[in-house]
């Protein structure tokens, strides 16, 4: 009789170590394949179209203005083409490599965001390019060791262009822009759109 | 008696597909599931087991239809990549199916 009882807890217990050796596999697995090639093509492309109209003459608030308002589209742009690739894949975009993903994206974006604020409110505006680049190149190489290849070395160019910006703030702020969130996230999001489905 | 669960978990034992249930096979269709491909070598340090025993299940799977292999070369050195199919996804599918109705099976008890 304690025999047939005693079978089925040993099965739910062996079910759920199933369970938990299957999500562990996975995650030791998975890499983030969710990166989104041909959605970085189109955040560059509107980060080219955004360089171009910062140039205008109309003050730092207004090129701010522009830049933060590139900043939200690009985050749109780019979960949106994120969702849209893990679902093409039907790989999830929020557990597994995709949280780790997000996880070691966000810590230097909260900085770069908070840096931001502070230089702004301090009326010092010429770092802000060099510091943008260096750690937007900075969240995409924590977060892209846990995705193709092309994504942490796309990490460390915006690092090399974010430093180049810091070390000579001389150089057209607008050019330095364009050519790292325009012209790298074009490069590499061909790159990653040819070589990793889209 | 009568009153067990729908899917008792003796009878849920039963069903499960003894293919998928095999811990190296279950480990291997994990694996894929969330890659394009992994090469032989990427699945043996993932896995961490030993060629044969590696080589011998992912044949299984296979031939089950589970998983496709691909033969080439890498300049002088022989390549084998695994690919998840749609049936071995479909098959792994049903297998955590099956885990999380044992499970539920013993929470409505």
């Amino acid at each position: 009789m304690a025999v047939p009882k005693s079978q089925p807890v040993e099965i739910h217990a062996h079910a759920m170590d199933n369970l938990r050796y299957i999500r562990g596999t996975m995650e030791r697995a998975g890499s983030f394949t969710a990166v989104p090639g041909l959605g970085g093509v189109l955040m560059g492309s509107t980060a080219l179209v955004t360089a171009w109209i910062a140039t205008s003459p109309l003050g730092v608030d207004h090129w701010m203005t522009i830049w933060t308002i590139e900043c939200a589209i690009g985050v749109l742009v780019g979960v949106a083409a994120a969702a849209l690739k893990a679902r093409r894949l039907q790989v999830p975009l929020l557990r597994g490599p995709g949280r780790k993903f997000i996880a070691g994206f966000a810590p230097a974006i909260f900085a770069g965001a908070a840096l931001t604020i502070v230089l702004h409110d301090a009326g010092i505006f010429w770092y802000l390019p060099g510091i943008w680049l260096l750690l937007y190149g900075t969240a995409v190489l924590s977060a892209g060791w846990g995705s193709v290849a092309a994504v942490p070395v796309m990490g460390v160019c915006f690092m090399a262009v974010g430093l180049l910006a810091l070390l000579r703030p001389d150089l057209p702020r607008n050019v330095l822009l364009a050519a790292g969130f325009g012209g790298l996230h074009i490069i590499f999001g061909s790159i990653i759109a040819v070589k990793h489905g889209g | 008696m009568s009153e067990a669960a729908p899917v008792s978990a003796p009878a849920g034992a039963q069903k499960l597909d003894r293919l998928v249930h095999e811990r190296l096979r279950l480990g291997i269709l994990s694996a894929l599931s969330v890659n394009e491909s992994l090469a032989f070598n990427e699945l043996k340090k993932l896995l961490d087991t030993t060629d044969g025993n590696l080589s011998v299940h992912a044949r299984k799977l296979e031939e089950a239809g589970y998983i496709s292999c691909a033969k080439s070369f890498e300049g002088r050195l022989p390549k084998t990549e695994y690919r998840i199919t749609s049936l071995g996804r479909k098959g792994l599918e049903r297998y955590l199916d099956h885990m999380e109705a044992l499970i539920q099976a013993m929470k409505d008890r």
